[in-house]
C-alpha cells in the first residue's frame, strides 16, 4: 500500500534540485526528507524489479548501515536499524537514537551523540559515548526524524541487544521490550536466555512472558499451569489472553475454560480496587489543582473580602513567568521552573501590591466597587500579555523527573506531574498557614482583618498590612500559576479558565477559612471524579455545581462558616 | 409623574429614548435607502441591540440598585428568554430548513433525532413562546431565589451562587443532548409572524417595539420603586434585619424583585434575538453577566436611568473600539473601568449630577429624598 | 408633557445621547480608489490564539497584492475589525464591513458558529465570505467559499491511512461537544461501520471545550487501547484542551507506538505553543504542512517570517486556505473585471490555483476547493514528517455522502441547479435567502 503511494507522490511533487544537493541540507531542522526518501524508494524499486537476479550485487553497493541511517530515507534507516542491531557494539548508538540524542554532526558528515551544553551540543563518539568530540552551536547538527515503525523496529533491536547486557535493570527493560508482542525469533532469545539468567526480577519478567504463550499451547498441564500462575500477576496482556480464553465456546476443553473463568474473575477483583485507588487520586489530584487556584483568592477574597476579578490574571503571570525563566535558561528546564517558583511569586506580589496601593485601597469599604476596577484590571493585564508575548499559547516544558508515571504495576500508576502538584499543593497551603499563625505579618493580618479600627488603635499600620496581604495573596496566585503551567495551556486566557472555579471553592468552603478552602478544594475534585465515569465530564461538572448551589442553602455561609463579629461583615 | 419634575435626567433621557425610537422607524418608513435621513440596516439594528442591553441594565438596577442582591447571572435570565425566542424562530423555519424537514430543525435532522423533544412543543404558537419569554426566567428565578432567600443567603455567597447558576446553565446548553443546538445555537431564522426577519420594515418595527419596551419598563420600575413596595425593598437594601424585625417578610419583597428583574431580562433576551439573528449558549456565560454589572456601575447604581445610560456608553464605545484599534480595545476598556470606579463612584449620572447642580449630595443609592 | 417647557439643559443632555445613539448611522462614504478587503478575526478573546495569526496574513498578502500593482489599478486595503470571540459580534461586524466599509470581499470566520453567525448577513447583503478552517461540511452557501477542508478532505482519508497502514482495528473518537466533531465523528462512525467494524469497538466520548482535567478519559482510553488490538484515536479535540490531553496522555504512558491519536485540530502553530515531548510520533492529517519541501512554499515561508519580522514563527494550514482564497479572489476579480458580487461569485467557480504543497487547488461548484491530503508525525521540533499522501487532490465535497439524511443533497451554483442543497430525489431546493 504504502509503495504505491509513494511511487504515485513522485509524479505530483516536483524534485526542484538533484538528490545529492539535497543530501546536503537534510540535516536542516524545517526541511523535509520527502523529495529525497521517494527518489531512492524509487531508486530501490528500479532495483529490485530489474536486477532482480544480481540482488546480492546491489547489497554491496548500498551505503553502509551508519550512512543508510544518517541520510537514508525511512525505509533505509529500518534496514539499518535492523543492520545494526545485530552487533553489540552499537547499543550506545541506537539507545542515543531512541532518547533522540543520536545526531547528525553537518560538519564532519557523521552521527555522533549530542548531549546539551551551555553553548548547544557537547558531540561524543557514538560508540563508546564518552571520548567528547566538539562542543558546537545549536544548530551545527540536525537530529534524525523517526517514525513510529521505526521506533518500534529500534525497541526491539535495543532490546535485542540489552538482553545480554552486563546489569539486571537493562536486561529487565529489554525483556519487557521484546515480549511485548513476541514472535518465535524472541521467543527463542527469551528461552535462552532463562536458562543463563540469575538476576529474580528479570527471571520473573522471563517467566512471565512464557507463560502468556503457554496459555496457548496444546499441552494442558503447561496450560493450566500458565492459567495459575498468570492469575496471580498484573499483566495487561495476560489478562487480556485470559479474557479470550474465557469467553464462551473459546476453549474445547472445560477445565481449562472454567479455570479461565475464575482467573479473569480474580484479576478482575483486583482491577476494581485499583480502579478505587486511581479514582481517588486523579479526584485529588483535580482538587489539588483547585485549592492552589483558590487559595490565593483565599486570602485576598476571604480575608480582605475584595473581590478580585484580576487574580486568574495573577496566575497567568506565574505562569508566563515560568515560560520566561526556562527563555533564559533553556539548558537546565528542570532548575529554571524551581526558580519560577519563588519569582513567580515576586512578580505576581509586586504586581498584587501595585494594584492594592493604585487602585483597591480607594475602594475599601464598597466590596462591589472592587469588582469592578478589578475586572478592569484583569481585561488590562490580559491585553498586556497579548501584546508582550502574542495572543498564541507559549511552551512551557515538563522536565523529565516530572514527565512520565510511577508505574506500580500494569494496572495501577500514577502520574508524576500530578504527583508533585498533589504534594506542592500541601506544601504551599502548610507555609501559608504557617505564616498567618506563627508570624508577625500574620497576626497583623488576622488582627486588620477580624476589627479594623481595633487593630489601628493598637498601633499595627493598616494601609502597610493591607498592601502585604494583598501581595501575599497574589505572591501565592503567581506560585499556583507556576503548578498551573505543567498541566495547561500557558496563554492570555489562563486565568479566565479557573476563575469561576476558585470563587465557588473558596465560598464552598466558607469565606475566610483557609482550611475551609483546602477540604472545599478536595472535596469537589474527589466529587467531580467518581461522578465522571458515569454522567460524562460536562454533566458531572454540572451536578457539582448544582451541588453548590443546594449545599450553600442549607448552609449559607459555607462548609465552615466564620464566627464572631467578622462573620458579620 | 413627580419624579420628572424633580430629577431633570428622567426627563432626558427618556426624550432621547422616546426620539430614537420614533424617528429612526419614521424616518425609514418614509424616505428612500439613499435620503441622507434613511438609517442602515446596519445602525438599526445596532441601536436595537444596545436598547436590548439597556433594558437588560435596567433588569439588573432593579434587582441590585434598589434590592442590594448583586446578582452575577443575570444573563442567563437574559439568553432563557432569548432561547424561548429562538425556539419559536425556528419552528417557524418550517420546510424551508437545509434538509427541508417540515418538523425538526436542522441540527436534530443532522443529530439524528428522530422526533420533536417534549420541551419543543408550543413553540410553533406566538403567544404560547411569549408567555415562555416571561415565565421561563421567572421560573427558574422564582425556584432559585425562594431556595435562597429563605434560608438567609447574601451578599458574597449570594453573587457567587448566582454565578454558579448561569455557569451550569451555560454547560448545559453547550451539551448537544440537551437539544438547543448546543454549542452553535439558534439561528437562520427566516420570519416572525410571517413577515421576513431581514426585512427592513421588521427591523424598524422591532426597533420600535425595544424603544417603547424600554421607555414602558423605566416608567414601570420608577412608578415600582416609587411605590410603598419599592421602599421596602428600598429599606432592606440598607438595613436588611432592621426590616424583618419590623415584621415585613423580607425574602418574599426580595423574591418578588428578583421574579421581575428576571422577567424583564428575559423580555430582553426575546427582543435581542431577532434584531442579532442568532442565540447560543455563550450568552450564559459568567463573564457576560459580569458586563452587565459593569454597565450598571458605568451608568449610575440604583437610579435606574443610569444603567440605561450605561449599557448604551459600554456597548457604544465596545462597537466604536473594536472597529477603530482592534489590537488595544481592551486597554481602554480596562482602563476606563478602572478610572470609573476610581474617578466616579456614582458612575456616569453621578457626574451629570454633579455638573447640573454642584450642591447636591447624593447618598449611596443616589436616590433623592422624595 | 409639561416636561417641554423645562430648563434648556435637559434637552441638551437628551440631544448628546442622541447624538451618540445616532453617530453610528452616519457612514462615512468609501473613498472610491481602493478596494477593500475586509478581515473578520477575533483579536481578542478565546480564540485570538488562533485567529490573530490569520488577521496577520491577511495583511501580508494585501500588501504584497499592493506592491505587485494592486487589483485593477487600484490599491487594496485592508479592513481589520475584532469581533473579540464574541458570536452576535461576528454578524454585527459583518454588517458593518459590508455596509459602513463597502469591503468587496470579506476573509474570515475560525469557529462554525461565527460562521453560522455571519452566514443571513452576508446572504442579504450579497457578501462575499472565505472561510479557512476545515470545517464540518453539510453547508453551502451562495455567498461563502470555503478553502477550508470538509470532512472527505481530511477525517476519511485519516481513517483510511489508519485502517491500511497502521492495521487499526478498534477505534476512539475522541471530540470536543461541538458541531465540527460531532459531525465528523457521525461520517467516521458511519464510515466504521460499513468497512466492518463493530460497535464494540468503537468508543465515542465528548469533552466540553477548554478542557483540562483529563485523567479519567485517558485512563479510559488506555483501558480501551490494552484489549490486545491495535487501538488508535481520532481526535476532534479542539484548541486549548489539546495541551493538557497529549500531557496527560504522554504521562500515562501511552506512546504513539501503542495507540497513535490522529488529530485533525493540531497544526504547526498550535505545536510552537506546546510542549512537543509528550506529542512526537502521534499524527495530524492536513492539507498543507510547513515541513512539505517545495520551492513556493519555502518563499511563502520566507515571506511570512519577513514580514511577521520573527524568524521562529511557523506557517499552518489555515494559512494556506487563506492564501489560495485570497489568490484565487484576485484571479476572479480580475476575470470578471469589477469586484460586484455577482460577477465574482460566478467568476470565482473555476478559478485554479497552485497550493503551496504540489497540485493545483480548484474552487469547485459546490463552493469548496480541491486539496491534496496529508498525513505527518509530530516531530520534536513541533514540525511534520509526511508519512502519507494522497496521490492527487481531492474534490471538497459539501454535503457528506455517508449521512443518510445528505446522501441526496449536492450543491452546486452553476447554472442550471444553482442551489447549495439541491435535493437529487425531490429535485428540490429548500431553504434559500434569495
Amino acid at each position: 500500500m504504502t509503495t504505491n503511494h509513494f511511487e504515485n507522490d513522485l509524479k505530483t511533487l516536483p524534485i526542484s534540485e538533484p538528490v545529492a544537493g539535497s543530501l546536503r541540507r537534510n540535516g536542516a531542522v524545517f526541511k523535509s526528507l520527502l523529495p529525497q526518501t521517494w527518489a531512492t524508494l524509487w531508486l530501490m524499486f528500479f532495483l529490485a524489479f530489474c536486477v532482480n537476479a544480481a540482488a546480492q550485487e546491489t547489497a554491496d553497493t548500498l551505503p553502509q548501515p551508519l550512512e543508510q541511517l544518517r541520510i537514508g530515507s525511512m525505509a533505509e534507516r529500518e534496514q539499518a536499524i535492523e543492520q545494526l542491531g545485530e552487533d553489540g557494539r552499537n547499543l550506545k548508538l541506537l539507545q542515543a537514537l531512541q532518547d533522540g540524542q543520536l545526531m547528525d554532526w553537518k560538519a564532519d558528515s557523521r552521527l555522533v551523540i549530542a548531549s546539551e551544553s551551555a553553548k548547544g551540543y557537547n558531540l561524543r563518539d557514538p560508540f563508546d559515548g564518552k571520548a567528547v568530540l566538539a562542543d558546537v552551536e545549536r544548530d551545527a547538527v540536525g537530529k534524525l526524524n523517526l517514525t513510529n515503525k521505526l521506533r518500534s523496529v529500534l525497541r526491539k533491536a535495543v532490546g535485542g541487544l540489552q538482553l545480554n547486557a552486563d546489569s539486571a535493570d537493562m536486561r529487565l527493560e529489554a525483556v519487557k521490550a521484546i515480549a511485548k508482542d513476541a514472535d518465535d525469533k524472541a521467543l527463542q532469545m527469551l528461552r535462552k536466555r532463562l536458562e543463563k539468567e540469575r538476576d529474580a526480577a528479570v527471571l520473573a519478567a522471563i517467566q512471565e512472558a512464557l507463560w502468556l504463550q503457554d496459555i496457548n499451547s496444546d499441552d494442558k498441564p503447561a496450560r493450566l499451569a500458565a492459567i495459575e500462575a498468570l492469575k496471580n500477576i498484573n499483566n495487561q496482556s495476560a489478562y487480556n489472553r485470559l479474557r479470550e480464553l474465557a469467553e464462551p465456546d473459546a476453549v474445547a476443553d472445560p477445565e481449562v475454560a472454567a479455570q479461565a473463568k475464575a482467573a479473569v474473575k480474580k484479576i478482575e477483583s483486583r482491577l476494581q480496587n485499583y480502579a478505587a485507588i486511581e479514582t481517588v487520586f486523579f479526584g485529588l489530584s483535580l482538587g489539588a489543582v483547585l485549592v492552589l487556584a483558590s487559595i490565593g483568592l483565599a486570602i485576598t477574597f476571604g480575608v480582605m473580602g475584595v473581590i478580585n476579578m484580576a487574580h486568574g490574571e495573577l496566575m497567568m503571570l506565574g505562569a508566563y513567568t515560568t515560560y520566561v525563566m526556562q527563555q533564559l535558561l533553556p539548558n537546565y528546564l528542570g532548575t529554571a521552573l524551581i526558580l519560577s517558583i519563588p519569582m513567580a511569586f515576586l512578580v505576581a506580589a509586586l504586581v498584587g501590591v501595585a494594584i492594592e496601593r493604585g487602585i483597591i485601597r480607594f475602594l475599601y469599604g464598597r466590596p462591589l466597587e472592587t469588582l469592578l476596577a478589578t475586572f478592569g484590571v484583569s481585561l488590562f493585564l490580559q491585553q498586556s500579555v497579548r501584546s508582550i508575548f502574542s495572543p498564541l499559547n507559549r511552551s512551557v516544558s515538563t522536565p523529565d523527573w516530572m514527565s512520565g508515571s510511577w508505574q506500580i504495576n500494569d494496572f495501577l500508576s500514577l502520574t508524576w506531574n500530578r504527583f508533585y502538584i498533589l504534594v506542592f499543593c500541601l506544601l504551599v497551603f502548610t507555609a501559608l498557614l504557617q505564616i498567618l499563625k506563627r508570624t508577625k505579618l500574620g497576626l497583623e493580618v488576622r488582627a486588620v482583618a477580624q476589627n479594623r479600627g481595633m487593630a489601628k488603635a493598637m498601633g499595627i499600620p493598616t494601609a502597610r498590612v493591607d498592601a502585604m496581604t494583598f501581595g501575599l495573596g497574589s505572591g501565592i496566585a503567581g506560585v499556583a500559576g507556576v503548578a498551573l503551567s505543567q498541566i495547561t495551556n500557558v496563554g492570555p486566557n489562563l486565568g479566565q479558565a479557573y476563575i469561576v472555579d476558585s470563587f465557588m471553592v473558596v465560598v464552598f468552603g466558607g469565606v475566610g477559612n483557609l482550611f475551609g478552602t483546602l477540604v472545599a478544594g478536595f472535596s469537589l475534585g474527589i466529587a467531580n471524579k467518581f461522578l465522571e465515569p458515569y454522567a460524562g465530564a460536562v454533566l458531572a461538572k454540572i451536578l457539582v455545581l448544582v451541588f453548590i448551589i443546594l449545599f450553600i442553602q442549607k448552609k449559607p455561609r459555607g462548609l465552615f462558616p466564620q464566627k464572631g463579629r467578622a462573620a458579620d461583615g | 409623574m413627580n419624579f420628572l419634575k424633580q430629577d431633570k435626567t428622567y426627563a432626558s433621557v427618556l426624550m432621547a429614548l422616546a426620539a430614537v425610537t420614533l424617528i429612526i422607524p419614521f424616518c425609514n418608513l418614509i424616505t428612500s435607502a439613499d435620503s441622507p435621513l434613511h438609517f442602515s440596516a446596519y445602525s438599526v439594528s445596532l441601536i436595537g441591540k444596545y436598547l436590548c442591553f439597556a433594558l437588560l441594565g435596567l433588569s439588573l438596577d432593579m434587582v441590585w440598585g434598589y434590592a442590594g442582591i448583586l446578582v452575577l447571572g443575570q444573563g442567563a435570565f437574559f439568553a432563557l428568554g432569548g432561547y424561548a425566542m429562538g425556539m419559536y424562530l425556528m419552528r417557524q423555519i418550517g420546510t424551508r430548513g437545509v434538509y427541508g424537514n417540515p418538523e425538526l430543525p436542522d441540527f436534530m435532522v443532522f443529530l439524528n433525532w428522530s422526533e420533536l423533544p417534549w420541551y419543543w412543543y408550543g413553540f410553533e404558537n406566538f403567544g404560547f413562546a411569549m408567555l415562555m419569554v416571561f415565565l421561563a426566567p421567572g421560573i427558574l428565578a422564582f425556584v432559585f431565589g425562594w431556595l435562597a432567600f429563605r434560608s438567609r443567603v447574601t451578599g458574597v455567597y449570594l453573587s457567587i451562587i448566582t454565578q454558579a447558576l448561569t455557569y451550569a446553565l451555560l454547560l448545559a446548553f453547550f451539551r448537544n443532548e440537551m437539544g438547543f443546538g448546543g454549542n452553535n445555537g439558534l439561528t437562520d431564522f427566516k420570519d416572525i409572524l410571517g413577515f421576513n426577519i431581514q426585512s427592513e420594515a421588521v427591523r424598524s418595527m422591532m426597533l420600535l417595539l425595544t424603544g417603547s419596551s424600554l421607555i414602558g419598563a423605566l416608567l414601570l420600575c420608577r412608578w415600582i420603586v416609587g411605590s410603598k413596595l419599592g421602599r421596602v425593598v428600598t429599606a432592606i437594601r440598607d438595613q436588611e434585619s432592621r426590616v424583618r424585625f419590623l415584621g415585613y417578610r423580607v425574602e418574599l419583597f426580595k423574591l418578588w424583585v428578583f421574579v421581575f428583574a428576571a422577567m424583564l431580562a428575559g423580555l430582553a433576551g426575546a427582543l435581542y434575538v431577532p434584531q442579532v439573528g442568532i442565540i447560543n449558549p455563550s450568552e450564559f456565560s459568567p463573564l457576560n453577566s459580569l458586563e452587565i454589572v459593569i454597565w450598571v456601575a458605568v451608568g449610575g447604581r440604583g437610579t435606574l436611568y443610569g444603567a440605561i445610560i450605561g449599557a448604551v456608553l459600554v456597548n457604544y464605545a465596545k462597537t466604536v473600539l473594536t472597529g477603530l484599534m482592534p489590537d488595544a480595545w481592551l486597554f481602554c476598556l480596562g482602563g476606563a473601568f478602572i478610572l470609573v470606579t476610581l474617578l466616579l463612584p456614582d458612575g456616569i449620572v453621578g457626574l451629570l449630577h454633579r455638573r447640573i447642580k454642584p450642591n447636591l449630595t447624593l447618598n449611596a443609592s443616589g436616590e433623592q429624598p422624595a | 408633557m409639561k416636561i417641554l417647557s423645562n430648563s434648556f439643559h435637559k434637552l441638551a443632555t437628551a440631544a448628546a445621547l442622541s447624538a451618540a445613539l445616532l453617530a453610528t448611522a452616519g457612514s462615512a462614504r468609501a473613498e472610491e480608489d481602493t478596494i477593500k478587503v475586509g478581515v473578520l478575526h477575533s483579536l481578542s478573546g478565546t480564540m485570538a490564539i488562533s485567529e490573530t495569526t490569520l488577521k496577520d496574513t491577511m495583511l501580508m498578502l494585501i500588501d504584497e497584492q499592493n506592491k505587485k500593482g494592486g487589483l485593477l489599478g487600484k490599491k487594496l486595503e485592508a479592513v481589520v475589525v475584532d469581533p473579540a470571540s464574541n458570536w452576535p459580534l461576528f454578524a454585527e461586524k459583518a454588517r458593518e464591513l459590508l455596509t459602513k466599509d463597502k469591503v468587496a470581499s470579506i476573509f474570515g470566520c475560525w469557529t462554525s458558529v461565527s460562521r453560522k453567525s455571519v452566514l443571513p448577513v452576508i446572504e442579504e447583503l450579497n457578501g462575499i465570505l472565505f472561510y479557512p478552517v476545515q470545517y464540518e461540511g453539510e453547508e453551502s452557501s451562495k455567498n461563502v467559499f470555503y478553502t477550508g477542508a470538509a470532512p472527505n478532505q481530511q477525517a476519511i482519508p485519516a481513517v483510511d491511512y489508519l485502517m491500511n497502514d497502521l492495521k487499526v482495528e478498534r477505534w476512539i473518537l475522541a471530540g470536543t461537544d461541538y458541531v465540527y466533531p460531532r459531525t465528523t465523528n457521525k461520517i467516521l462512525e458511519a464510515y466504521l461501520k460499513a468497512k466492518g467494524v463493530k460497535e464494540k469497538d468503537i468508543m465515542i466520548n465528548y469533552t466540553p471545550f477548554g478542557h483540562s482535567d483529563w485523567q479519567s478519559i485517558v485512563a479510559d482510553i488506555k483501558k480501551f487501547g490494552s484489549a490486545g488490538k491495535k487501538t488508535a484515536v481520532v481526535s476532534t479535540i479542539n484548541g486549548d484542551a489539546n495541551i493538557p490531553f497529549y500531557k496527560e496522555l504522554g504521562n500515562q504512558g501511552v506512546s504513539a507506538q501503542d495507540i497513535p491519536v490522529v488529530a485533525f485540530s493540531v497544526g504547526e502553530e498550535e505545536l510552537s505553543g506546546m510542549d512537543t515531548k509528550p506529542l512526537v510520533g502521534h499524527l495530524a492529517a492536513w492539507n498543507y504542512f510547513m515541513s512539505v519541501d517545495t520551492t513556493k512554499n519555502a518563499a511563502f515561508i520566507q515571506q511570512w517570517k519577513d514580514y511577521i519580522k520573527n524568524p521562529k514563527r511557523v506557517t499552518n494550514d489555515p494559512m494556506e486556505a487563506h492564501y489560495i482564497g485570497f489568490n484565487m479572489w484576485v484571479k476572479a476579480v480580475e476575470k470578471a473585471g469589477t469586484t460586484d458580487p455577482d460577477a465574482v461569485q460566478k467568476a470565482l467557480i473555476g478559478v485554479e490555483f497552485p497550493n503551496l504543497t504540489g497540485g493545483i487547488a480548484k474552487m469547485l461548484p459546490n463552493h469548496h476547493i480541491s486539496k491534496p491530503v496529508l498525513i505527518g508525525e509530530i516531530q520534536d521540533d513541533g514540525q511534520f514528517v509526511t508519512v502519507w499522501q494522497t496521490n492527487k487532490v481531492v474534490d471538497g465535497d459539501a454535503w457528506s455522502d455517508y449521512l443518510p439524511e445528505s446522501k441526496p443533497i449536492i450543491a452546486d451554483w452553476t447554472a442550471p441547479i444553482s442551489c447549495g442543497n439541491y435535493n437529487t430525489k425531490t429535485k428540490k431546493c429548500s431553504g434559500q435567502n434569495y
